[in-house]
């Protein structure tokens, strides 16, 4: 049997922003790289992205956000994470994301943030990096 | 280079050129290319404001009339939306463009859970009529048109936007909205959907069905082929995409008894002029043309009038970079440029800052002027469809045309356009493309000024437009004032009448006018269709 | 790549204990080391199957595009009604080139993703059938062992291939799309003889009367003992749900047929033995595979074997297979029909 241990990472939208291009070539571009890839869908609560992320045991949680609450999201997600034990999950966020928050979200516990423009190979350099 | 793929020899000279839509360009062309693709002035082209419409809906273009600019504005309160309107007009827009946060769009309330930290934040907070008669006061409905950039819950905003009119004394028959109330390409693309798909289908029936009866100056249903193309279609796609649409909500309402030719006339689209310059003329010109056969050929409308596609040609949003922003202002000139040589009836532009965030008053109002300068100075209000006769811009039309009907083929094999959108056929395609395109931006074959391939993006600061938590607060204290103000039963009434008229099929139109003047919540109404239809369920993509 | 890939041994270890109070977490952690080819994980699973056996597994396969997440979505929602818990193992195809995979079968079942009586896993097919069958069946265990009352396995939904899942489910579901003639494909394909009900959904599509005629003809076909479970034509629209509590109800009625038939326990005990021979098979083949690599190596070591087989590949490949083989026994006694 092949028993070749995969990156898993599940790509989620959380809250009512529906821009979803970002979010499916990344998940393609992921693919392609040899990870296994969950798409959570459009309009994703911070719940629904935690008991997927739980079932499906993936490695990396990566969240697009395009509406601006990059933050507010983060700063939940990653106190929900630290409370259901998930010690071993690294949270990523791509997106609409200014460069003066870029510390602010790696300071709550977010391990890469990759904005708008990051190239796919630095996306998948710094997942792949996570494990090194 | 750009978004169409070149192939260069050693020298740097180019060999070979294909455009997105598929069309090979050759290096030139003369009277034996239109010759070879059978071109003929008069079915292919006709006289500019005649069949089939190639050239102009209108016989003098832009020197009858310029076009109408539409920037995308609101935000935040109402009380800001209106200030931000009036400032508009004053700078000589005469069409407003409302933009709606996520909460309104998504039909909950500003108190709601999932509301939170969105309100305000991409558009105008909406709740109740009460915000409604906030964001417009002191705006002329009876000349000022507004278009209402909202899907899922269009229905409810349409009947809102009536009661706003009668409530300020304005006459239904005298105002003047276009929601765009395209809830199948928010399933390909921009994602602001609730409904299953066929319950969304309806609703927009009832919509049209109900302005062809009371709103008649009211265009129900604005097609966005744009957003179709932002989601990563090629601009072929973009137009047989929104024919295919435009034909579902035309036969929903055919379905009902209704005539065409009573309801195509208002028809609106919204389709994007970002791309290859030629390109993106040859779409347009064989766009008019496509639109008036297929009207003619398959709905018997025969009224020249109703033969018009009508609609916004502007916007680009995805053609814009984060780094060196500055360029977006010339990329937006050219955007306007070529939806002029067009000849676009309505405009709007995407702002430099749009990458990040939603336009600045600075950077809102660079954008108007700019389409002011291409009609005021550069010249483009001479002559009416100035490339026409071209051996390139015509052999470039017809071959257009033929790529459109191919994919329009396409669609029509898997079962039509609700079929394909319900399985994700539609949504796999130009994800796929999307995905293609992207490699090739970062591979260095597709090109965007300010970008190097392989060069990591610094990141660029620019004027934010800030969210404040503040607005969530007011939008929040408005509407806890609303409930506690209004008449209760009057309330529950109204909805109860609506949740019937959803359980059959009746038009739900003149409950959800009911409703808003009772100052029933946009939440609670779309509540109602939640409970009533479900929720949609979106396919995989890949 | 290689690329380092993340540490899976879960800490602190999944405790038998937990796998039985259906612990999610301790689930889908052991899933995961199970998918690793974890050997510890192994071992936990023959603790586990002894409180295994309860759950009813459902298996719904079909051709891709016959709606078959939508129409697994909304029949957990009617499971759900009937107070059920239920597990989902989806399977997505790998991609060949880079062996990831998008799992997409979940996206059109997430409706269900905040429910805590449901348990959906995504796995993709990672190139091996039979390693997959073995993943997908293990990983039933778990869900089994964990307490959910309904398994539900959606294979990749490529005809021959999902036949292996005929050795893990209980009840067959085979979907059609009307107007497609995926009837005769799946005569052609042996899941006909295999499935216990036909599903044909999208009945709103033109064509799905005719569709539902020919199956139920088909159906007929067959030599049916007088007391076998005669497979129903069900119509449903996964969309909008409709038909789909019919569905659920006739999955209910097989089991209570084969349980009042005493066909659950032969049909159990006949999968027991199917996939008894799979581990075997499996762990044999694990061993042998790298040994054969070595063999071979071995043999292309010198020029005059090399000359041997440029010259005739195929005598010197069955002089080595014979010698190889030796051990197992008479020459005869080794299959040769592949020769």
């Amino acid at each position: 049997m092949e028993t070749v241990n995969k990156i898993r990472v599940l790509v989620a939208k959380p809250g009512l922003d529906g821009h979803d291009k970002g979010a499916k070539i990344v998940a393609l571009a992921l693919r392609d790289a040899g990870m296994e890839v969950i798409y959570s869908g459009l309009h994703q609560t911070l719940d629904q992205i935690m008991s997927t992320a739980v079932q499906e045991s993936v490695d990396v949680i990566g969240l697009s956000i395009m509406s601006g609450a990059h933050l507010p999201i983060c700063e939940k997600l990653t106190a929900m994470i630290k409370e259901q034990g998930l010690d071993n999950v690294h949270l990523v966020v791509g997106g609409v994301i200014p460069n003066q928050d870029v510390q602010v979200l790696r300071k709550m516990g977010v391990a890469a943030v990759f904005p708008g423009g990051t190239s796919f190979d630095t996306i998948v350099s710094g997942i792949n990096g996570l494990f090194q | 280079m750009g978004v169409a793929r070149y192939i260069k020899d050693e020298k740097g000279a180019i060999t070979e050129v294909v455009y997105q839509s598929g069309m090979k360009i050759k290096p030139g062309y003369g009277p034996q290319d239109l010759a070879d693709a059978g071109f003929s002035y008069e079915t292919d082209l006709g006289e500019p404001g005649e069949f089939p419409f190639t050239r102009s809906l209108h016989p003098q273009g832009y020197r009858s009339r310029a076009w109408t600019t539409r920037q995308y504005t609101g935000f935040g309160t109402p009380e800001q939306t209106n200030e931000r309107f009036k400032l508009m007009i004053a700078n000589g827009q005469n069409g407003l463009n409302v933009a709606f946060d996520l909460p309104t769009q998504m039909g909950y309330d500003s108190d709601h859970p999932l509301a939170e930290g969105e309100v305000g934040r991409v558009g105008m907070a909406v709740d109740s009529l009460k915000d409604f008669l906030t964001a417009f006061d002191g705006i002329p409905l009876d000349r000022i048109g507004s278009g209402l950039t909202i899907n899922a819950v269009a229905s409810i905003m349409m009947a809102m936007y009536q009661a706003l009119g009668e409530t300020k004394g304005f006459d239904k028959t005298k105002i003047s909205c276009t929601p765009q109330n395209d809830i199948l390409k928010e399933m390909i693309g921009r994602g602001a959907w609730i409904f299953p798909v066929e319950h969304g289908v309806r609703l927009v029936g009832d919509s049209i069905e109900y302005a062809v009866k009371e709103l008649p100056r009211s265009n129900p249903v604005s097609i966005c082929g744009y957003h179709i193309r932002e989601s990563g279609a090629t601009p072929a796609q973009e137009i047989a995409y929104a024919f295919e649409i435009a034909k579902a909500y035309i036969d929903t309402v055919v379905q009902r008894g209704i005539d065409p030719s009573d309801f195509v006339g208002r028809f609106s689209f919204n389709f994007n002029v970002y791309g290859n310059l030629w390109e993106q003329v040859a779409k347009f010109r064989a766009a008019r043309k496509i639109w008036a056969q297929m009207l003619k050929e398959d709905y018997g409308v025969t009224d020249k009038k109703k033969l018009f596609l009508r609609g916004l040609f502007g916007g680009g949003g995805s053609g814009l970079t984060k780094e060196q922003p500055e360029n977006n202002i010339m990329r937006g000139a050219f955007y306007a440029l070529g939806a002029a040589l067009s000849g676009a009836q309505t405009t709007a532009l995407c702002s430099f800052d749009e990458a990040y965030t939603i336009p600045t008053p600075r950077s809102a109002l660079l954008s108007l002027k700019t389409l002011e300068l291409l009609m005021d100075e550069v010249g483009l209000r001479d002559t009416v469809d100035p490339l026409a006769g071209s051996y390139f811009i015509e052999t470039l039309t017809l071959e257009m045309a033929d790529k459109i009907r191919e994919e329009m083929g396409w669609v029509k094999e898997m079962g039509g356009i609700v079929s394909g959108i319900s399985e994700g056929m539609i949504q796999k395609k130009v994800s796929q493309q999307a995905y293609e395109f992207e490699k090739g931006l970062q591979s260095g074959e597709y090109k965007k000024v300010g970008k190097t391939p392989g060069k990591e993006d610094e990141g660029t600061d620019v004027e934010l437009h800030q969210y404040n938590e503040k607005w969530a607060k007011s939008s929040k204290d408005s509407l806890a004032e609303v409930k506690r103000t209004r008449h209760e039963k009057a309330v529950a009434d109204t909805l109860r009448a609506l949740e019937k008229a959803a359980k059959s099929k009746d038009n739900v139109m003149p409950h959800l006018v009911a409703c808003c003047k009772a100052f029933a919540t946009v939440g609670e109404m779309a509540d109602v269709f939640r409970q009533t239809f479900g929720e949609w369920q979106e396919p995989g993509f890949y | 790549m290689p690329e380092k890939v993340p540490d899976i041994q879960p800490d602190p270890p999944v405790q038998i204990q937990q796998i039985l109070d259906g612990d999610v977490m301790a689930g889908a952690r052991l899933i995961r080391c199970i998918e690793a080819g974890d050997p510890a994980a192994a071992k936990m699973l023959g603790q586990l199957y002894p409180h295994a056996g309860n759950a009813f597994v459902i298996g719904i396969t079909g051709p891709p595009g016959a709606g078959k997440s939508t129409l697994i979505s909304a029949l957990i929602t009617m499971f759900r009604k009937k107070n059920f818990t239920v597990g989902v193992v989806a399977v997505d195809p790998s991609s060949h080139k880079t062996g990831g995979a998008v799992l997409g079968d979940r996206v059109r079942m997430q409706a269900h993703a905040g429910d805590k009586g449901v348990f959906i896993r995504s796995m993709a097919a990672r190139g091996a059938a039979g390693g997959l069958a073995r993943a997908a069946q293990d990983t039933c265990l778990v869900l089994d062992a964990m307490g959910y009352d309904i398994i539900i396995v959606e294979p990749v939904g490529s005809g021959q291939a999902d036949l292996k899942i005929t050795t893990l489910v209980h009840s067959l579901g085979l979907v059609a799309i009307p107007g497609t003639g995926d009837g005769i494909q799946a005569v052609k394909a042996g899941l006909l003889e295999a499935a216990d009900i036909f599903i044909v959904n999208k009945d709103d599509l033109p064509g799905a009367g005719s569709e539902m005629m020919t199956l139920e003809h088909l159906v007929q076909q067959r030599t049916l003992e007088p007391d076998t479970w005669h497979p129903p034509v069900a119509s449903t629209c996964a969309r909008t749900g409709e038909g789909v509590e019919q569905l659920a109800d006739l999955f209910l009625d097989h089991r209570q047929f084969m349980k009042d038939n005493q066909v659950l326990e032969k049909i159990q005990t006949a999968q027991a033995g199917d996939y008894f021979t799979i581990l075997v098979r499996q762990m044999v083949m694990d061993r042998i595979d790298p040994w054969i690599d070595r063999q071979v190596g071995a043999f292309l070591d010198t020029a005059a074997q090399q000359a041997e087989v440029a010259a005739d590949p195929y005598r010197a490949a069955r002089e080595l297979a014979d010698r190889l083989t030796r051990s197992l026994g008479e020459p005869g006694s080794v299959d040769r029909e592949g020769e």
